[in-house]
């Protein structure tokens, strides 16, 4: 069991004389962790702390790559030895043709209908994957792995750097999708995966599945690129660039050498989030949510404290996000997405990407999501018909914006089961 | 009327499947107009019955497009490939000659621009297939000649304020205007009110007048 434990409680007064036989600073016992089989605490640390150690022994399967298979990154450089943490769910059938792949959005990770080994919160997509859901493991053997340039034990700027035993920070070199996607084929390669049935992820997720539809279209049976872009618009690199900003601006962010000094721009970063948050959402679903009303309070003071709800709700994502993420890691992911211009690689035509495709494809965009609208999804659905693949295409009627594909939204989850239950039919898979 | 053209030869199919069995007659007609095995885009396919059918029966590779989210839900469960759009504007983005047919079932009253669609569907298409119903048909006539109301019949169930219909025409108006846009008729059946497809000989008022619906087949000119 894992539980959160206030500053200045006797749990914390103990977790205390643990941590600094862990190195860990003062600044972090602003919460702690605990893990507890029966009464007996065996682990404190903080949540910092826990989410540092993941970088580099997380709570997941890991597989290794050393000097002989290196990752061949589109920087120019190889990059060994390579890391890649993954999560399975359900079993792999005696044909090996039942697998899954999920591919997460920037901030998200393994993962999926776990609870979290960092913040000890449910998986980011158990509303759709688990026994019996659209994505189901009694059915499919579902595979999620960690990007490269993360920070949940994938190799990243948190990773360490054997040629100096440091981190890596910025000596890491810049990650694509691309490099991501490479990755991931490695570790469905060590799977002994030849075809996946469906490659799955919303957001930066999308742009992965997208990605692996061109890269390796005979490996991909099926396809599911949710409110996602075939490439960053302007806008979506002008919001990044404010968030890397913000890191950078921070005196803690030490030009990415933070972890060697054990300090973090933990405000950079948190402001980072605040506004890429503002990006999840619709203008709808704030208005909703929070309107104009304050916080705990009946008038506003006159200060410049968290009247309004929305500042407290903003304020609480960023501080909930820096516990758990890497700033390093952070600039990377966004750098990835805002080179991510998959027609780019193809001489400027998208179609070309998919040309010959076999695979089934299910794009899903949200009406009300502005950071990869449906225009976006639109032109997706566009390249690929003119390539002749076999496509279906849901705009989903939603007012909660970019975050939807994570929420229960049930047109969009009745559109999930019935694409895949139509492709297990086409491959032979057993159906519900 | 020497100035139509001829319309070709027409039978319905043998009705051997369940799903042939229990589909609409003009589904029939539209789909035993189309080759097997061939690649097919249906414009407007609602709940994908056509789809199936043609997929099902005529091994067709069946794409949709359709308007309304329920009916690309429902294609979609079902296993159909159907994007989400709108024939007035989506048609646009499609290459030329990317499928053997395209088909218009039923929906070509309810588009805003009828010729840029028909114009599309024959560039996109070797061949266009267009069903509607016919507004010539002589019990529509009477209603508004005697009852001097908009016509309502069991095709057409809408009142005139809340149809999605707003581009009515007749079978003549249909083959005029399969000529304004240099099309040749390749095939045409008209089905009675009883969905029986009419006598291939008998003159073209004689359809317009009788004939509840119509199915044309048309290809490009050049």
């Amino acid at each position: 069991m894992v539980y959160l434990a206030p500053e200045g409680s006797l749990d914390t007064g103990f977790a205390a004389l643990l941590y600094n036989k862990r190195r860990v600073r003062q600044s972090e016992r602003r919460f702690c962790v605990f893990e507890r089989y029966g009464k007996l605490v065996t682990i404190l640390q903080t949540v910092k702390a826990v989410s540092q150690l993941e970088a580099d022994a997380p709570h997941s399967l890991v597989v290794r790559f050393d000097v002989d298979t290196p990752l061949k990154m589109d920087a120019g450089v190889p990059l060994s030895p390579l890391s890649i943490a993954y999560q399975t769910y359900g079993t792999l059938n005696a044909d090996k043709s039942n697998a899954i792949l999920l591919c997460h959005a920037l901030t998200g990770d393994q993962h999926v209908a776990n609870a979290h080994p960092v913040t000890g919160k449910p998986g980011w997509w158990q509303v759709m994957v688990g026994p019996g859901r659209p994505i189901d493991t009694d059915r499919y053997f579902v595979i999620a792995s960690n990007v490269v340039g993360g920070c949940m034990g994938t190799t990243g700027p948190a990773s360490i750097n054997p040629a100096n035993n440091r981190a890596y920070g910025l000596d890491l070199p810049l990650v694509t999708i691309r490099d991501m996607v490479r990755a991931q084929a490695m570790l469905i390669d060590h799977l002994g995966i030849e075809t996946l049935f469906s490659v799955i992820g919303g957001s930066m997720g999308g742009m992965q599945v997208l990605q692996w539809a061109a890269s390796y279209p005979e490996r991909v049976f099926s396809a599911m690129p949710i409110a996602t872009a075939a490439k960053h618009s302007s806008q979506n690199i002008a919001f990044h660039e404010v968030g890397r900003q913000a890191i950078m601006a921070d005196p803690e962010w030490l030009d990415g050498r933070y972890l060697d000094f054990g300090v973090s721009p933990t405000k950079g970063l948190a402001v980072a989030r605040m506004a890429a948050h503002i990006t999840y959402l619709s203008d709808e679903a704030l208005q909703r949510k929070f309107g104009r009303r304050l916080q705990d309070r009946a008038a506003p003071t006159f200060t410049f404290s968290a009247d309004f709800q929305v500042e407290n709700y903003l304020r609480h994502q960023g501080a909930s996000f820096v516990d758990r993420f890497d700033a390093n890691s952070y600039l990377y992911v966004t750098r990835a997405c805002d080179y991510f211009d998959l027609a780019g690689d193809y001489g400027g035509t998208l179609a070309l990407a998919f040309k010959g495709a076999k695979t089934r494809f299910c794009v899903v965009s949200f009406n009300s999501d502005w950071l990869y609208p449906t225009a976006a999804s639109r032109g997706i659905v566009h390249a690929l018909n003119a390539a002749g693949a076999s496509v279906s295409f849901v705009d989903i009627d939603t007012d909660r914006g970019h975050d939807a594909f994570l929420l229960d939204v049930p047109e969009f989850i009745a559109t999930t089961r019935g694409f895949l239950e139509a492709a297990a039919r086409a491959r032979g898979l057993p159906t519900a | 009327m020497s100035m139509m053209p001829d319309k070709g030869h027409a039978r319905l199919p043998a009705a051997a499947s369940r799903l042939a069995r229990t589909a609409r007659v003009d589904l029939l007609v539209v789909a035993n107009m189309v080759e097997p095995k061939s690649r097919v885009l249906d414009v407007g396919c609602g709940d994908g019955a056509l789809l199936r059918l043609l997929a099902e029966e005529r091994g067709v590779d069946a794409r949709g497009i359709e308007l309304s989210q329920k009916g690309v839900n429902d294609c979609v469960a079902k296993g159909l490939s159907v994007v989400q759009g709108d024939a007035d504007t989506d048609l646009a983005d499609y290459p030329d000659d990317a499928f053997d047919y395209v088909i218009l079932s039923q929906t070509l009253q309810a588009t805003r621009q009828p010729r840029q669609v028909l114009e599309h569907m024959l560039r996109i298409g070797r061949h266009a297939v267009v069903s509607f119903p016919n507004f010539g048909h002589w019990r529509i006539r009477m209603q508004l000649a005697f009852r001097g109301r908009m016509p309502i019949t069991e095709n057409l169930q809408y009142f005139w304020y809340e149809t999605p219909n707003i581009h009515f025409c007749t079978i003549r108006d249909f083959v005029a205007l399969a000529q304004m846009v240099d099309a040749s008729i390749e095939r045409v059946v008209a089905l009675d009110r009883f969905g029986e497809p009419m006598l291939v000989h008998a003159p073209w008022w004689v359809w317009n007048l009788f004939g509840d619906q119509a199915v044309f087949r048309l290809t490009r000119k050049s």
